[in-house]
């Protein structure tokens, strides 16, 4: 019976073809769209993750809590509680991490030849590298023998090279740092800028201890940042760095914690979230147009029942049951959908490839968006086909066969 | 077996007012009978075909078609038993238009569950007898009238039915043409098959052995003849 109301039911629909793909058109609007804006919220998703994991996104930042003198508390940041030593510290006793890396930062005004350039001269270890993903475009990166020999050598951010050597390759030539040359040993290849609109290539790098000693004079740090190995550890690793450094600073009891640390998991949550609310905005809008599809349905099937009144009574006379007529339109409808779905799927993919080129956004193409909306507009087929298959098969016979 | 009615009362609700179609009505068609239903229009006999050919149910009586009790059963046991024992022959062919002749006498069978090879194989079977072998391929509207009344009797007979209502079924056609259905009908009843004619033409009446008329919903005559035009 199936079989046969499959063949009755692709025949009434070719026997209309315009309006068949008509009716067919709003579904794969629908679904197109549906899958287009989907794609797009989740490029957007993928851009900002990618952007924030560049960062470090297991990471956690150890700063130094806030100075306070008789009360008065200064700036968070402004203990110089945390030394290089702590680093070591957390490096060999806490599991679970990665690499360890302290550093200081100060501004200063970088001379080279006759230009000019203040920036942010940061002293690091090796490990840095790593953490923040940094690459070196040219020359080489700061090593352990220059950290222990506290050797002047500098590794230039990008902006900075641009602005201090132009287009010159800066490798291997000298650049001044309050009043003191350094021999530059890299350019690290360009990082764009930051969530936050800093330009992350605005930067020298040193080694820390060159910067601690011969640079700004200090024997604290200034954060510890610290990569954990696996992102589901953040919270317990956490959780032991701050007992660790309360013990190490001799901090008990309810005195306050001298140094804070944070993670970056909370910001990729909430840019997770926020683009999450992207995907869902664009794509219910779409899912909008969907349904308008699904009532375009219906509005044919109700046409087409009434069209058919004649041939429904016909059929009944001759025997067809509720059940029979029932599944024939429904058929009828689920096919528009089934077909619909597919050449949504189509036009939906073909519609992201024509975003991302054209409109140079970032798209991509979720096999679960597709699953969906097909399923959807199958789904829609059937729910929206429902009333006037059922029309139909209540018809009265006698009624339907006397209609003209 | 064959048709007995008993008390059958039909009534509808027009507005406020109840309107009686039929009015205990008591009937009996034997098998193999062959009964004209006569009278004009309004008079009760389209309602009267509705409820034998199980398109409807009495309001009140019972009514036994091959020994089962029509008058108590579901639309779809309704749509069983039409499909089962009655054949219908209409005024106006009632013939799909979409479909070629030989799927239309086929379309019973869908119904009744028949394989699709058994289905044509039967359908062709019956063109055959009703001499439109050659008309199988052909849609409705490439027929004449006479021969649409044609395979919508082969339809009526494709599913083996115990009895053929036949509502006006030469009101469309031209003198010639009603002469040859007529004849159709005149050779199942030889067969041995129920005819049941619906008729306000008193010379296609005269073609049953038996002809009841019917007026203001209640049986007026129901006269048997002894023989007449074979």
């Amino acid at each position: 019976m199936f079989k046969e109301s499959i063949t009755i039911a692709l025949r009434a629909l070719l026997s209309n073809k315009l309006r068949s793909v008509l009716t067919m058109l709003g579904i794969i609007i629908g679904v197109g769209a549906v899958i287009a804006m989907v794609s797009v919220g989740l490029g957007v998703r993928e851009k900002v993750q990618n952007s924030i994991a560049s960062l470090g996104s297991n990471m956690l930042i150890v700063t130094p809590g806030a100075a306070s003198s008789q009360g008065v508390r200064s700036a968070s940041g402004s203990s110089i509680t945390l030394v290089a030593d702590d680093a070591d510290y957390i490096r060999k006793t806490v599991s679970g991490i990665d690499y360890v890396a302290p550093t200081v930062s100060k501004q200063y005004q970088l001379i080279a030849g006759n230009q000019n350039w203040t920036t942010t001269v940061q002293g690091i270890t090796p490990d840095y590298m790593a953490i923040r993903s940094l690459t070196v475009g040219s020359g080489s990166f700061v090593t352990e023998r220059d950290i222990s020999a506290r050797n002047r050598v500098a590794v230039l951010g990008a902006t900075v090279a641009e602005n201090l050597f132009g287009s010159v390759n800066p490798v291997g030539q000298s650049v001044r740092i309050n009043n003191t040359p350094y021999q530059i040993i890299g350019v690290l290849d360009s990082k764009g800028q930051s969530s936050m609109g800093q330009d992350q290539d605005d930067i020298v790098m040193i080694p820390l201890t060159t910067a601690q000693e011969r640079l700004i004079g200090i024997n604290y740090v200034h954060s510890i940042n610290v990569q954990v190995t696996k992102m589901e550890s953040m919270d317990q690793v956490q959780e032991k760095i701050t007992s660790l450094l309360r013990q190490q600073h001799k901090i008990f009891g309810s005195k306050e914690d001298d140094f804070t640390v944070r993670n970056l998991t909370s910001i990729m949550e909430m840019a997770t979230e926020t683009t999450g609310t992207i995907t869902m905005l664009l794509g219910s809008i779409a899912a909008i147009s969907l349904l308008v599809g699904g009532i375009g349905i219906m509005n044919i099937m109700m046409v087409s029942v009434t069209e058919r009144t004649r041939e429904i009574g016909i059929r009944k006379a001759l025997g067809a049951t509720y059940r029979d007529i029932m599944l024939q339109f429904l058929l009828e409808s689920v096919v528009i959908g089934l077909i619909g779905g597919i050449g949504g799927i189509l036009l939906g993919i073909a519609a992201a490839y024509a975003i991302s080129i054209i409109g140079g956004l970032n798209t991509v193409i979720s096999v679960m968006s597709i699953i969906v909306s097909f399923g959807f507009s199958i789904a829609i087929g059937l729910f929206f086909g429902i009333y006037p298959a059922r029309k139909a098969a209540l018809l009265d016979p006698i009624e339907a066969l006397r209609y003209e | 077996m064959g048709i007995v009615l008993k008390d059958v009362s039909k009534r509808y609700q027009m507005g406020e007012e109840l309107v009686a179609a039929l009015e205990d009505i008591s009937l009996e068609i034997m098998d193999g009978e062959f009964v004209a239903i006569m009278g004009p229009s309004g008079s009760g006999k389209s309602t009267l075909m509705n409820i034998l050919g199980c398109l409807d149910r009495p309001s009140d009586g019972s009514y036994l078609l091959d020994g089962y009790e029509v008058a108590n059963m579901s639309d779809d046991e309704l749509a069983k038993t039409r499909n089962q024992r009655i054949g219908f022959v209409f005024q106006n062919f009632n013939l799909l238009s979409r479909i070629s002749a030989w799927e239309n006498v086929a379309l019973p069978l869908i119904y009744a569950r028949v394989s699709e090879k058994e289905r044509l194989e039967r359908a062709a079977r019956l063109l055959d007898m009703v001499g439109l072998s050659a008309r199988k391929r052909h849609l409705p509207n490439e027929l004449s009238g006479g021969q649409r009344q044609r395979v919508a009797i082969a339809r009526a007979l494709v599913n083996n039915p115990s009895i053929i209502m036949a509502d006006e079924p030469t009101g469309n056609l031209d003198s010639r043409s009603s002469v040859d259905i007529m004849d159709i009908f005149s050779s199942l009843h030889g067969e041995g098959r129920t005819v049941i004619l619906v008729t306000h033409e008193p010379d296609i009446a005269e073609y049953a052995k038996r002809i009841i008329t019917v007026r203001d919903g209640l049986i007026l005559s129901d006269q048997k003849k002894e023989s007449h035009h074979v």
